[in-house]
């Protein structure tokens, strides 16, 4: 048993930029032990792989398993699995670590349920300790933090994990660290799987904004807007900052914006660098989803709404004022800049 | 409540397309009933009792566990679009809906709320017998195996499950249940609509796209937020609710041992649980917006340097 397998995800011929956080994160974990990286795809990404592979390689992967085929041009759940499965089977690493994203939780879990492996999820810290290692993660919403011991593989099987995008630098520039830059690929053999859930296509949503779970800045939206009509108002300041866009449970139980801008304990957990709330009083399953955020500004004509107890800048006044001349100000620094 | 046998005279009876999966874990008897085709589709749904969103959660004096003092358990709220799934999908093709819950007693109460939501009957696993009640509440592996052997045992030929519980935060137990079971799943369902009462074409999010799948049966699917309008339970089954069955399985019933639940799982452990980081108290202003807004600009671009 030895090494540190990552899941190098890529959709469209594109890594995913967490993968390499994920490299980062095994090369300061592994102190040392090989990094081998898993690439599969097929179709249209196909003539990318062989530029992935290299910046893996670039990023510290030590040996990249990959699997160029037909058969995983859509990334199918059970074909992927299959291959991570034989990949895990050939290198026997200690640990697996996936990047935290749709497809890292799609595929993680049941990727250590076939391996029989304990599996940690949405890391936001992980370091190995004396007998494995040790994970940070939110529950409840970030109502809570647990702090998890993973007792290390001791020749069963390894340890699985996700981790939060964003959670790990990936500062630690391999040229740095003196760890290999050269590529080391090999084929991985295609298993032939009968895949049963099949990926038919995959279509782009409206708004091909940031993404909340990975941007640096998020500006979201609630009820102090007064109606679906004045939600630009909100997308006008996120594009200013090029933020991406959220929003309380109260407006999208209202209708006023699609589910998957909702952030919150029923929502998505994000933790920026700068969280903007615009007209949200800050319910508890509100500030649960934010409250890690590196800088919190508040904007809201209620001086008693709960959101300002965890603002860093508070703003109490009218949005409607606010929110157009705060975007024409960063508008301003933006172009000086 | 929901009409028993909507349809009936109308189901289809082969079910089961492809070949059968060997599960790696499985050698266990199937539920004697389960073969009947004529009552329509076996429909699963696992459910999990949590503290409600709204509730604060205080760590509790051993520092690795919550207190469970004024809590509000509720059905996990992307449990109850499961279970609505559930719910239309008996309606469409007849059938029965089994809902089953792994955890303490109080787990029975959001099992009742399913039975009152026209649930047929309910299945609770009480966690005591199946090893360290929290192993068992850390580990989504021990869970899912649990939940997978009631599944095999009632004979299940889909089963429905919330994207994740908002408690432990992991979006790993219904995708396990699926690997176990040696079935397809598709996770973050959005979009549900059915072919045939063997296919279903499915829609799910990733990051900024949505994905669209096609599955066969038997398969596994969690719900996110968006993927129905729950229903609320009414008088009527409410009422009815109290007659239907409710069946408590312990390790015998479902030939698990302790150890074989905790394989591997229990290498996880909980060190401490900890409040989130206090937040120093910020700078509130009030007056002008043009002044307020000169201000924070200024310092999020001189002392932060985020603009």
């Amino acid at each position: 048993m030895s090494g540190i397998l990552v899941f190098a995800e890529q959709r469209e011929g594109k890594l995913k930029r967490s993968v390499l956080e994920c490299l980062a994160l095994a090369r300061a974990v592994g102190a040392g032990a090989p990094v081998h990286a898993v690439l599969l795809g097929g179709g249209t990404a196909s003539a990318a792989l062989p530029a992935i592979a290299s910046e893996l390689g670039r990023h510290g992967a030590s040996m990249v398993h990959l699997s160029d085929d037909a058969s995983l041009a859509q990334p199918q759940a059970e074909g992927c699995v299959a291959q991570l499965a034989a990949a895990c089977a050939a290198v026997g690493p200690e640990l697996v670590l996936f990047s935290a994203s749709a497809m890292g939780r799609d595929l993680a879990p049941r990727l250590a349920a076939r391996l029989g492996a304990p599996f940690v999820s949405e890391c936001l810290a992980f370091a190995r300790s004396d007998g494995g290692y040790t994970a940070r993660k939110a529950m409840y919403g970030g109502k809570v933090f647990a702090n998890l011991e993973v007792a290390a593989a001791d020749g069963g099987a390894p340890v699985v994990a996700t981790i939060k995008p964003g959670a790990h630098s990936t500062s630690g520039a391999v040229e740095a660290s003196g760890a290999p830059a050269a590529e080391d690929v090999t084929p991985l053999a295609v298993v032939a799987t009968e895949v049963r859930a099949r990926v038919t296509a995959v279509t782009q949503s409206g708004a091909a904004g940031v993404d909340l779970q990975e941007a640096d800045i998020v500006v979201s939206g609630g009820r102090g807007l007064k109606g679906p009509e004045h939600f630009p108002l909100v997308e006008a300041l996120a594009a200013s900052l090029g933020a991406a866009v959220g929003a309380s449970r109260a407006i999208v139980d209202a209708g006023w914006v699609p589910h998957h801008y909702q952030v919150g304990q029923t929502g998505v957990s994000v933790n920026p660098k700068l969280y903007i709330a615009c007209g949200i009083s800050g319910a508890i399953q509100h500030l649960a989803g934010m409250r890690s955020s590196g800088c919190i500004v508040a904007i809201n004509k209620d001086p008693e709404a709960p959101i300002f107890k965890a603002a860093d800048y508070g703003l109490v006044g009218d949005l409607f004022e606010i929110l157009p001349l705060l975007t024409e100000e960063v508008r301003k620094v933006k172009e000086s800049s | 409540m929901v009409k028993r046998g909507a349809g009936s005279g109308l189901f289809v009876l082969a079910v089961r397309t492809g070949a059968a999966i060997p599960c790696p874990e499985s050698g266990q008897a199937v539920d004697s009933s389960a073969g009947d085709r004529s009552l329509g589709l076996n429909i699963a749904v696992l459910v999990k009792q949590v503290p409600s969103s709204e509730a604060r959660i205080k760590v509790a004096a051993d520092g690795r566990s919550i207190d469970p003092t004024d809590v509000e358990y509720v059905i996990n709220p992307y449990d109850e679009y499961a279970i609505e799934a559930a719910l239309q999908v008996k309606e469409k093709f007849g059938g029965e809906v089994v809902a089953i819950a792994l955890g303490p007693q109080r787990v029975e109460e959001a099992l009742r709320t399913c039975l009152a939501l026209g649930a047929d009957r309910a299945v609770s696993l009480r966690d005591s017998s199946f090893g360290d009640p929290a192993l068992l509440e850390r580990s989504s592996l021990a869970r899912a195996r649990v939940l997978a052997a009631a599944v095999r045992k009632l004979g299940s030929e889909v089963v429905f499950a919330g994207k994740v519980s908002i408690d432990e935060d992991n979006s790993a137990t219904g995708v396990q249940v699926a690997e176990l079971l040696g079935w397809p799943h598709v996770s973050v369902a959005t979009r549900l609509e059915w072919v045939d009462a063997a296919h279903a074409k499915v829609s799910r999010e990733i990051e900024g796209a949505s994905e669209e799948l096609e599955v066969a049966l038997p398969a596994l699917l969690t719900a996110n937020k968006g993927l129905n309008e729950p229903r609320y339970p009414s008088l009527k089954g409410i009422m009815a609710a109290k007659k239907k069955p409710m069946d408590t399985w312990d390790a015998a019933a479902l030939e698990l041992d302790q150890a074989a639940v905790g394989a591997g799982a229990g290498r996880i452990s909980i060190r401490s649980l900890e409040p989130p980081p206090a937040r120093t108290a910020g700078q509130i202003w009030t007056g002008d917006a043009r002044e307020m807004v000169t201000k924070v600009v200024a310092a999020l671009k001189n002392d932060r340097k985020l603009i």
